[in-house]
């Protein structure tokens, strides 16, 4: 191709200060089909753009390349510049002359020619670029949310509110999440039930958003705009249309050995139970671990006494099949296993609890009616330990090497509202370090220290040893002082680090949405596009994607909300066109690529082929380009060669090897 | 081995748009280094590189080649990087049959988060391809141009 031009970023002195960037220009020069080269300090700005665009309008250019950045970076920036000076987007490459070049290789030489040799295949990729028109597809004006916490519920209120329908997904039988578990709430100590409970009202009342609870993901094909997604509807046992929430049948049910996974295990539920009081919906389901009647047919008192008739011991799960146009995951977070830390002794004493259990503690819908007592034995506690990074900034064996982000602050509200309640309860915090960013945080971890006299220790605490007489003594170090502490306890609350509930990692394998090494789900650009999975029309929202508490997650629950809706007010995507074409001439139809293709893109039709000048019906493949991603698997496994990916062609790929190579 | 550190080898690296790309843009903005000798290039799914674009490769005298794609189970296209794993395994062992040796052919995982992991394989790969020296025992099969 005849007419391409060369535009050599400086990216200020990212790319400039390793790479000899006027080098990088002559030798562009030299290159065939090459007509214009130039430098520029910032290429993406607008000053940038106008001279690509300019260049394209006065030297008549065919194609172009940018030595900038990476294309994951500003591909579409330099594609829309291009398409601006009337030059079809497709006919743009870039070379990735910062993250692959500059910024790892010191050497200006070495930086030099490799830069140089990346120009060259691009170039060479360029010159067989074809002008490539994006296909149009549907958008289904319907967004899913999956998990009930406080993430998923605002993302949902927001899209609905914004006029498009929801539905939200939650696993267990009400939603509410974590947040419906929590006592208080830092840094105004309101409390966490009252701000939450009318918002769980409203996604219910609300005409667009449909709850899906006790539903888990089962299925999702599509691609955005356009998912279609199973979602299993586990059996309640439980009609939930004659239902009217009286109570009776938890009250009646004589199965009540199971731990209430709502009081983190502290206390019994019946095997037909809702969560908690505020349950939404308030209709209980029957747990078929622990219900008689179904696992061994005797019993049925529920069904007896239930007025309304609601009970059916018969219930199947169901699959129920949607569309929709985009995704929010609000799969949020649960509380690490303590078994890799075995030194604070939690599973040895009952006093050893974790933050999540003295919540539960310390509410008055909980477990001990909001009074403060020890488990084991039901007496006041006087002197109080907790212990701040309990699994989290830790080496990897143990626990998780990230922060946690929001033990700091709930173990200061824990301190200060013990203080409050019982001013003659010792209480110590022994800490690694206090982060506080956030609005009025500091200020608040202050008050803890001095109106409510919480002691702060900075150090580590190495064991708690449970004693004969029930106490336990806990081993610490006090690093300012630089002495060795011993401190005899009632009780121990571990600041127990927080990681992605388990069920993440299926549905993001489902999403193909990708994952990081702990489980946390990656955003499309760390710092630009936050709320957004690399994976198109799927979105993030709360602790899915990295710690953070109340008020960041319902900042993220609305950021995700706004972008499903410019999404969902799009009535028409364009598509990726860089899909796979086949070659009729060549194919044969023997079926290999259907077999390979995840997408079920490829079909075969009996078509008309002139195969030089003979006319015959043959079965031939055929691409849906709606369909197809572009992943390219049809056309390595194609025997004849036929298909070929657009975009990625065959002879693209070996030019930019050649040119690597040469 | 004073004649190994001057050879420089020429590395092929195809990396997937999802996973590898990004973990190599990850080592480049975090700064870790690896040898000027890899040259990248962007392919949207490890299941994309034909065993056409590696021997011609070899023909045209690389001295290794190395394909990264995602994790098993996190292919963005669900299954592409199984269809590689295969293809790839069949490829190397016929290519060590030819006179390319298996230490010049490589595929390695690498998500998008792992920046580390991607530069310590290219740091590896090309110590390794260093080692077995220039890429000579296939010249008799190769055509110049």
């Amino acid at each position: 191709m005849h007419g391409i031009g060369v535009f050599v970023c400086h990216c200020g002195s990212n790319i400039a200060a390793t790479v000899d960037v006027k080098k990088v220009v002559e030798m562009a020069r030299l290159e065939p089909g090459v007509v214009h080269a130039e430098e520029y300090q910032y290429m993406c700005s607008e000053a940038g753009q106008e001279r690509i665009a300019t260049a394209i309008r006065e030297k008549n250019l065919k194609g172009i390349v940018v030595c900038s950045c990476s294309p994951r970076m500003h591909e579409a920036t330099f594609r829309k510049c291009a398409e601006k000076a009337g030059l079809n987007p497709y006919m743009v490459e870039i070379a990735n002359l910062r993250e692959q070049c500059s910024w790892i290789h010191k050497d200006i030489e070495e930086g030099t020619e490799k830069a140089v040799i990346l120009a060259r295949a691009a170039i060479a990729k360029v010159s067989l670029n074809t002008s490539l028109l994006p296909g149009e597809s549907r958008v289904t004006k319907r967004a899913l949310v999956i998990g009930g916490g406080i993430a998923g519920i605002q993302t949902a209120l927001d899209i609905a509110d914004a006029g498009y329908e929801v539905d939200i997904v939650e696993k267990t039988p009400s939603i509410g999440g974590k947040m419906a578990q929590l006592d208080k709430t830092f840094p105004t100590l309101d409390c966490s039930a009252c701000i939450l409970t009318p918002k769980m009202v409203d996604a219910a009342a609300h005409e667009r958003i449909n709850l899906y609870t006790y539903s888990e993901i089962e299925k999702v094909s599509g691609f955005v705009g356009d998912f279609t997604v199973d979602i299993r509807k586990k059996a309640r046992y439980v009609n939930m249309d004659k239902c009217t929430g009286c109570g009776v049948c938890m009250e009646k049910c004589p199965s009540k050995k199971a731990l209430s996974e709502f009081n983190s295990g502290l206390n019994n539920r019946p095997a037909i139970y809702t969560p908690f009081a505020q349950a939404i919906p308030n209709v209980p389901v029957i747990d078929p671990t622990q219900c008689t009647k179904l696992k061994t047919g005797k019993c049925g008192i529920c069904e007896r006494f239930c007025q309304a008739g609601a009970i059916d011991y018969t219930q199947k799960d169901e699959i129920v099949t949607r569309k929709y146009g985009a995704i929010v995951v609000a799969t949020g977070f649960e509380i690490i296993k303590l078994d890799n830390l075995e030194e604070y002794a939690y599973s040895q004493s009952k006093d050893v609890i974790t933050s999540l259990e003295l919540e539960r503690i310390m509410n008055a819908a909980g477990p001990t009616k909001g009074h403060l007592e020890r488990l084991s034995d039901g007496k006041a506690p006087k002197n109080i330990v907790f212990v701040q990074c309990v699994g989290s900034r830790c080496d990897e064996s143990k626990g998780k090497p990230y922060c946690s982000k929001i033990c700091c602050m709930y173990t200061a509200k824990h301190a200060m509202l013990i203080r409050d309640k019982y001013p003659d309860v010792n209480v110590t915090v022994f800490y690694i370090d206090v982060r506080t960013p956030g609005k009025n945080f500091d200020e608040f971890y202050r008050r803890a220290v001095e109106e409510y006299g919480v002691n702060y220790v900075k150090g580590q605490v190495g064991k708690v040893a449970p004693q004969p007489d029930g106490s336990l003594l806990v081993h610490g170090v006090d690093l300012l002082d630089g002495k060795q502490l011993k401190i005899s306890a009632d009780m121990v609350v571990l600041a127990a680090a927080v990681e992605p509930s388990p069920s993440v990692r299926k549905i993001a394998t489902m999403l193909t949405a990708s994952i990081d090494t702990n489980n946390f789900l990656t955003e499309a650009h760390p710092k630009l596009r936050p709320v957004e999975s690399p994976t198109a029309g799927v979105f993030l929202s709360g602790i899915c994607q990295g710690p953070k508490d109340i008020p960041e997650t319902v900042s993220q629950a609305g950021a995700a909300a706004v972008k499903v809706v410019g999404l969902l007010a799009k009535d028409k995507l364009l598509t990726n066109p860089c899909t796979a074409k086949p070659d009729e001439l060549m194919c044969n139809g023997c079926g290999s690529c259907a077999n390979v293709c995840p997408y079920g893109a490829i079909s075969y039709e009996v078509k008309e082929i002139n195969d030089h000048g003979i006319r015959e019906n043959r079965r031939v493949a055929v691409v849906n380009s709606a369909l197809c991603q572009g992943c390219g698997a049809c056309t390595v496994t194609c025997p004849s060669g036929t298909m070929d990916l657009q975009g990625f062609s065959n002879r693209q790929i070996l030019a930019e090897v050649d040119a690597i190579c040469r | 081995m004073s004649m190994n550190t001057e050879f420089k080898p020429k590395i092929v690296a195809f990396c997937c748009n999802w996973c590898s790309y990004a973990g190599a843009d990850l080592a480049g903005s975090s700064r870790l280094a690896y040898p000027a000798d890899v040259k990248i290039i962007r392919v949207p799914c490890s299941c994309r590189v034909n065993p056409m674009f590696i021997l011609r490769a070899f023909e045209k005298g690389a001295d290794g080649v190395i394909i990264c794609g995602c994790h098993p189970g996190d292919c963005h296209y669900s299954t592409g990087n199984y269809y590689a794993r295969r293809r790839m395994t069949l490829l190397f062992s016929m290519l060590d049959y030819m006179g390319i040796e298996r230490g010049r052919t490589r595929v390695e995982w690498v998500s998008a988060a792992e920046g580390v992991k991607f530069s310590n394989t290219m740091n590896e790969f090309v110590d390794a391809v260093r080692t077995l020296g220039p890429n000579k025992r296939l010249g008799d099969l190769r055509c110049k141009d």
